[in-house]
């Protein structure tokens, strides 16, 4: 037996019932996602193929890339033009970005053709897919900020993109100051939370069965039977 | 720019009517279906099973 | 307990699992990953460093291609320029693009308003020490009424465009009614190769942080175009996912920058008037089809046929090889 198997009652052992908000949000959580749960030490046998590795490398890849532009957001947005170590600060920071989308598509392939939203897991796999895509609003930004011709030539084009469906008055990709805000704040606060979400649902759903996996529970209460 | 072999130069481009492509971005392109036909193929590692 | 947790086989989706388990430890997994990467990234950023081409200024447009932002100031002068037609969220000169009836873009209004030969030409020229006949010039545009500054700007673009005769070569403009069109582009010109024109266009503010003015400025002449072009990065030619030098670029745009290679969006017959449409308003279709796009891709595991793919094509019996070979299939 996993642990996820154990009756929900035990989960929990209280001998009083919680009055406070925070004892009924705490119980909520023991129940549905305790730590045995959240941090197994076993995973379905299925589990055995390198696929499922690049979940955890785009994780690490994220991981990267958020110290990598802690360092730079440290030195200021030009430093990196002038210091050779802010030059490979930038590098390392490009090539985790890179390296993050590379993972996260092997992932995303690996997911839809394994159809991992079967099983109530529609939430993990939309909250995944948002993720995706406000990763790639956040690379888009980091791009519009490197103070270098690149960032002029992609704020000049990608604004006829946003003023053509009216986003443009709110969002100005040619306002720097903005842009600057929006990706060293507030997407990567959004990616993080979202990316925070689509682990937790992971660990609550499970990773999903074979799609053709036979019944184990039906199998030994037959064998059983029998002998 | 820093580097052993900075990728300061211009990239071929391969390009089929509308389709184009450079040739890095095709190197990674075929680093992406490389990792995910190797994920599906090569063998993982056994043990550890539990009963 | 068997009997209790005993369950149809169509919910072994949803059940927690009861089958045969193996040890996992997602700490050491994910610390080897985080080696790894850490490792595979330093190496790629050393070896192969990343893209980092000097911004361009007003300075570098002038001075190398000088007769380009003559002819760019004398256009924003004249009304003929990208930046004086633009339509919101700079001015009310066009309606912008649409979806059908939908124009978002004319409804959201004017919220980052541009007055192209103020902005461009004029403030920046007050705003420094003007020598004599350029002070002349200025006053003489601002005493002059708006009818008549289109005008002079206009008679002088017409002849400065002229193919059959000046054909952009302010020396062979012949003369004509073009009050100080050519004095203040010209004096713009000259500022901008000191330098002085890259504060100018900020017009005193202490906090520059929006380059609204300066970018669409700069996009007005063919000078950023040019490199642009030069670098693979034009938007028909797939540059949104391209990058200058041989650096990889941003390849997960690739599914937004396929839509504007298509013909359709490209149109060059005007006797098409439907493609013509499509291609005016490309950006605000293209966006819209991209928001179909992704509500497909985050709700496919409720879209019919689509969820049912991997099934018709079971890849994922790869996936799961080991499993059955040892259990089976259901």
């Amino acid at each position: 037996m996993t642990t996820t198997d154990l009756p929900r009652v035990d989960a929990a052992p209280s001998p009083e019932e919680p009055t406070t908000w925070t004892g009924k949000i705490r119980a909520l959580w023991m129940r549905e996602l305790p730590p045995e749960k959240m941090l197994p030490e076993t995973q379905p046998k299925y589990v055995s193929s390198w696929i499922y590795v690049f979940g955890m490398l785009t994780i690490v890849s994220l991981i990267v890339i958020i110290v990598t532009g802690i360092v730079l957001t440290i030195g200021g947005v030009q430093w990196w033009h002038t210091s050779s170590f802010g030059h490979y600060m930038n590098s390392l920071h490009f090539w985790s970005v890179q390296m993050f989308f590379l993972f996260m598509t092997v992932h995303l392939w690996g997911k839809f053709w394994m159809s991992a939203w079967r099983g109530r897991r529609a939430m993990t796999w939309i909250t995944g897919a948002i993720a995706m895509i406000m990763s790639i609003a956040t690379a888009f930004t980091g791009y519009l900020i490197q103070t270098n011709f690149n960032s002029q030539w992609i704020a000049f084009e990608s604004k006829d993109v946003l003023n053509s469906v009216g986003m443009g008055a709110l969002i100005n990709v040619t306002d720097f100051g903005q842009m600057v805000l929006m990706h060293v704040a507030l997407l990567p606060l959004c990616v993080g939370v979202i990316v925070v979400m689509h682990v937790l649902l992971v660990r609550y759903r499970g990773v999903v069965p074979p799609a053709e996996a036979i019944d184990h529970a039906h199998t030994v209460a037959i064998t059983e039977v029998a002998s | 720019m820093i580097g052993i072999a900075a990728l300061d130069h211009p990239a071929d481009y391969f390009t089929w009517g509308i389709w184009s492509i450079s040739a890095p971005n095709l190197i990674l392109f075929a680093i992406l279906v490389l990792l995910f036909v190797g994920a599906l193929l090569l063998p993982f590692p056994k043990g550890g099973e539990h009963k | 307990m068997m009997s209790l947790r005993h369950a149809p086989t169509q919910d072994l989706d949803s059940r927690p699992w009861d089958g045969p388990t193996r040890h996992y430890d997602i700490f050491k997994e994910g610390a080897i990953a985080l080696v790894i990467v850490t490792v595979l990234v330093a190496a790629l950023a050393a070896i192969f460093s990343s893209p980092d081409d000097k911004q361009l200024t007003f300075k570098s447009w002038a001075q190398s291609s000088p007769d380009s932002m003559y002819t760019t100031m004398v256009a924003e002068l004249a009304g003929t320029s990208d930046t004086y037609n633009y339509g919101p969220p700079y001015n009310n000169n066009s309606e912008g693009l649409s979806v059908g009836p939908i124009a978002m873009q004319k409804w959201m209004g004017v919220t980052h308003p541009i007055n192209a030969s103020q902005d461009f030409v004029i403030k920046p020229l007050e705003s420094q020490t003007m020598s004599a006949d350029v002070k002349a010039a200025v006053d003489q545009w601002n005493a002059a009424t708006p009818e008549q500054q289109t005008q002079w700007a206009s008679n002088y673009d017409t002849a400065l465009n002229d193919a059959a005769g000046a054909n952009g070569d302010p020396a062979k403009v012949p003369t004509g009614d073009y009050g100080p069109t050519s004095v203040l582009a010209q004096a713009v010109v000259d500022m901008a190769k000191t330098g002085a024109y890259d504060g100018a266009i900020m017009q005193g503010q202490f906090f520059s942080t929006d380059q609204t003015k300066q970018m669409l400025l700069m996009g007005d002449g063919s000078y950023m175009d040019d490199i642009a072009t030069t670098d693979n990065l034009q938007g028909n030619t797939w540059g949104m996912v391209n990058e200058a030098g041989s650096w990889p670029g941003q390849m997960w745009l690739a599914p937004f920058s396929f839509w504007y290679q298509l013909p359709a969006f490209n149109n060059t017959d005007p006797n098409n008037t439907f493609a013509q449409t499509l291609t005016d308003n490309a950006d605000a279709i293209i966006f819209a089809i991209m928001m179909v796009v992704v509500l497909i891709f985050v709700f496919v595991p409720f879209i019919p046929g689509l969820r049912s793919v991997p099934k018709w094509i079971p890849v994922s019996r790869l996936v799961w090889k080991d499993y059955y070979r040892e259990y089976g299939r259901r």
